[in-house]
């Protein structure tokens, strides 16, 4: 079939350029490259650190662990030599404790060179603090596994979302959509523009008219847009295998290497100073996520979305001549209803259920990335058969308007067309 | 009536853009195997004509008929072979790889593609160039590319709108061969253009069109015979003394005389007229006007031209 053969081109063309291989290598390497450093930094081994600690309270004397990276000295001195002695760079930090009632608040001055980073503070903090608590329980006569027991977190909460009372966390929703929404906007845009830049090369260079004396203008229209889609989805896919694999390895290999402790170290700098069973939740919920239904869904609203654009951004690069404002004027058009849609995504996020987020997820102009964002947080199953219903008509529709307004304006040159003019070639026959 | 020497029959094609009629009741005959030229201005609707014959434009009145069956557009591609005057190319494909392309979507398998694109790059001595960029090849080389592109596919009917222009004389020439060459194996060849000196050459009947309309039908030979003017060129071995009396001079230079003679009157005449002055005639020839003057006088709006008998 001749579009086939249009299509094979099409699609043989931009995968064998250099630009398409380099972009799906190196993004995911980037991405790779970007999350291993920040891995490696946290946990790799930072400067051993000496803190010297005055404790006229003498509360914590001997009492205070040094850890991998930070060795605790206690120091009988003068705090004023040990501060002259810490300005010649013989330690790292002086930490001075006053004596104190331990019933009340006190502050602790950390005195050093430069601004430490995060971890002594809270490796002090956190074994000061335990230790006084300790002392302060002794005094009211409570022993540490009363204590324990008492301060046990006992309740733990669970998302039953709708009829079937599906699990679900909303701050995974959340992320699952914003990322979904990134990436349909990403994608639509750039292989819709794909399409507009080769329907205007062959417009200009005048390839189009010799094409069209052998195939229907629509068959290279279509050949075109289902050839690019092909890109993409081999993108998509090489992305996502790529991406697997290195994540599968990296798993396996961090598993190996690291220890509780280094775990610990993660999990802090991951969440900030967040405890490590709201890990253990996410990585739960994580498996408990039905991804091939997200999946699915995506690769839906992926290939009807661009469907629907491609077919305008062809019918656009179609009219453009030399004027280049022109092309400006009318993708700015086009892309406005992405970019929209976008934005709403944020709202939707806030409230999946709202008139203007259902609205939206089905209206086919904005229902890709809308919809993909309600996705996540469970969406009635008429709603989703009305989108998906409103969305394959939509590209129906502008493919075949699109169709209309390529065949005539492909060969039209020098003329600027005005709007009615266009709207006559929607409604005239041949 | 069918007749079965004609090619490609055209009655009464009208196509419009807006409101201006691009090509306005024209019809013509084409005879298999004869060169065809469609001659006129630019913007006389010849692209036009040749886009509504190739199929890529619909008419808005008239018909088509091309060997014997209503025209069917698309359907009919692998009969045509179109080369349009705006020479077009993708730019980053391999010469080879851009001919397999237009070869197989004219219908050809690949293999057969293959084979042929071979023949004719090795007969167009682009041998060398397979896995060229057409980007890097020299004008006259990608009008060769073209021209293979459109005859690959071996078409009953081909149309080159504009085949020389920008041809430098080598290549010219080596396309004009192969025109000729296709029309003797039997490709019935429409030319279009507006520069009249290539078409006395190679074509056998011309149609003038100018502004949408039908000017002129005919063989290259009958319509010089309709639009001459008696107007003859006489070279003696010595300057001419006397002029027969009512003939009427043109132009005279050294021994050369071109004269225009009345209707009613044989050119024997003037003949006898130096032959008794013992003037010997070196040569005589009767001055046919070039189509570029026909058309000139036709489209210059000047009654000179006598109506003819179209047949």
């Amino acid at each position: 079939m001749k579009t086939g053969i249009i299509i094979k081109r099409e699609y043989l063309t931009r995968v064998k350029k250099r630009s398409f291989i380099i972009t799906t290598l190196l993004l995911p390497l980037l991405f790779i490259g970007f999350s291993a450093l920040t891995t490696y930094l946290t946990v790799k081994s930072s400067s051993a650190k000496t803190v010297k600690i005055v404790d006229d309270s003498r509360h914590f004397v001997n009492k205070i662990k040094s850890t991998k990276n930070i060795a605790f000295e206690f120091s009988l001195s003068p705090l004023d030599s040990l501060k002259n002695q810490l300005k010649a760079g013989e330690f790292d930090a002086l930490v001075y404790v006053p004596a104190f009632d331990i019933q009340q608040k006190q502050t602790v001055n950390i005195f050093s060179n430069e601004q430490l980073g995060i971890e002594v503070e809270n490796e002090l903090s956190d074994q000061m603090n335990d230790q006084l608590r300790n002392e302060r329980l002794q005094t009211a006569g409570i022993n540490q596994q009363q204590y324990e027991a008492a301060s046990r977190s006992t309740l733990t909460f669970e998302n039953k979302v709708g009829q079937e009372e599906k699990k679900s966390n909303s701050a995974i929703a959340s992320g699952i959509s914003t990322v979904s929404g990134f990436l349909l906007y990403f994608f639509m845009l750039l292989y819709g523009m794909s399409v507009m830049r080769s329907v205007m090369e062959e417009k200009t260079n005048r390839i189009a008219e010799i094409i069209i004396s052998s195939v229907k203008p629509f068959q290279l229209m279509m050949g075109k847009i289902v050839g690019v889609a092909l890109v993409g989805l081999t993108q998509v896919l090489i992305w996502v295998v790529f991406l697997g694999v290195i994540f599968i390895g990296f798993g396996s290999m961090m598993t190996g290497k690291i220890d509780a402790q280094q775990a610990t170290q993660i999990a802090q700098a991951a969440q900030g100073s967040g405890k490590a069973e709201m890990m253990q939740m996410i990585s739960t919920t994580l498996g408990g996520i039905n991804w091939f239904s997200i999946a699915g869904w995506f690769i839906f609203y992926f290939l009807g979305g661009y469907f629907l654009y491609a077919a305008l951004f062809a019918a656009v690069g179609s009219l453009v001549n030399e004027d280049q404002q022109d092309a400006q004027q009318f993708t700015t058009i086009i892309t406005l209803p992405i970019i929209f849609s976008f934005i709403l995504m944020t709202a939707v996020i806030k409230d999946p259920n709202s008139g203007m987020a259902v609205f939206g997820s089905i209206f086919p102009l904005t229902s890709p990335i809308v919809m993909m964002a309600r996705i996540p947080f469970g969406v009635p199953t008429w709603q989703l058969l009305a989108s998906a219903a409103c969305l394959v008509l939509g590209f129906i529709g502008t493919t075949a308007m699109a169709g209309k307004i390529y065949r005539t304006g492909i060969l039209m040159y020098g003329k600027k067309v005005t709007f009615k003019e266009v709207g006559k070639w929607i409604f005239r026959k041949g | 009536m069918q007749d079965n020497n004609i090619l490609l029959s055209v009655r009464n094609l009208s196509k419009s853009y807006a409101a201006h009629k691009a090509v306005d009741d024209i019809s013509f005959d084409i005879e298999r195997g004869s060169i065809f030229g469609l001659l006129g201005p630019n913007g006389a609707g010849k692209s036009t004509l040749l886009r509504m014959i190739t199929g890529i434009f619909y008419p808005d009145s008239g018909s088509i008929t091309l060997d014997g069956q209503p025209f069917e557009g698309l359907k009919n591609t692998a009969m045509i072979g179109y080369m349009p005057e705006e020479r077009g190319l993708y730019k980053k494909m391999k010469v080879g790889e851009h001919i397999l392309y237009l070869a197989q979507l004219k219908g050809l398998n690949k293999d057969e593609a293959i084979k042929r694109a071979r023949y004719w790059i090795e007969r167009l001595e682009m041998g060398s160039w397979w896995n060229k960029k057409v980007e890097d090849l020299s004008k006259g080389m990608s009008q060769k590319l073209q021209f293979v592109a459109t005859v690959i596919h071996e078409p009953k009917l081909l149309i080159l709108d504009e085949p020389f222009s920008g041809l430098d004389p080598v290549n010219a020439e080596v396309i004009k061969n192969e025109i000729f060459r296709l029309a003797k194996e039997g490709t019935t060849i429409i030319f279009s253009t507006h520069r009249m000196e290539q078409v006395e050459e190679i074509c056998d009947k011309i149609v003038l069109i100018n502004l949408g309309h039908k000017l002129l039908d005919g063989s290259v030979y009958q319509i010089k015979q309709d639009y001459k003017e008696h107007i003859f060129n006489l070279h003696l071995s010595q300057p001419a003394q006397t002029v027969p009396a009512d003939i009427t001079v043109l132009d005279r230079k050294e021994n050369t005389l071109r004269f225009q003679l009345p209707a009613e009157r044989s050119a024997n005449d003037v003949l006898l007229h130096y032959i008794q002055q013992q003037n010997n005639i070196l040569a005589f020839q009767e001055h046919l006007p070039s189509l570029n003057e026909i058309f000139i006088r036709l489209v210059g709006n000047t009654p000179t031209a006598r109506p003819f008998d179209s047949n």
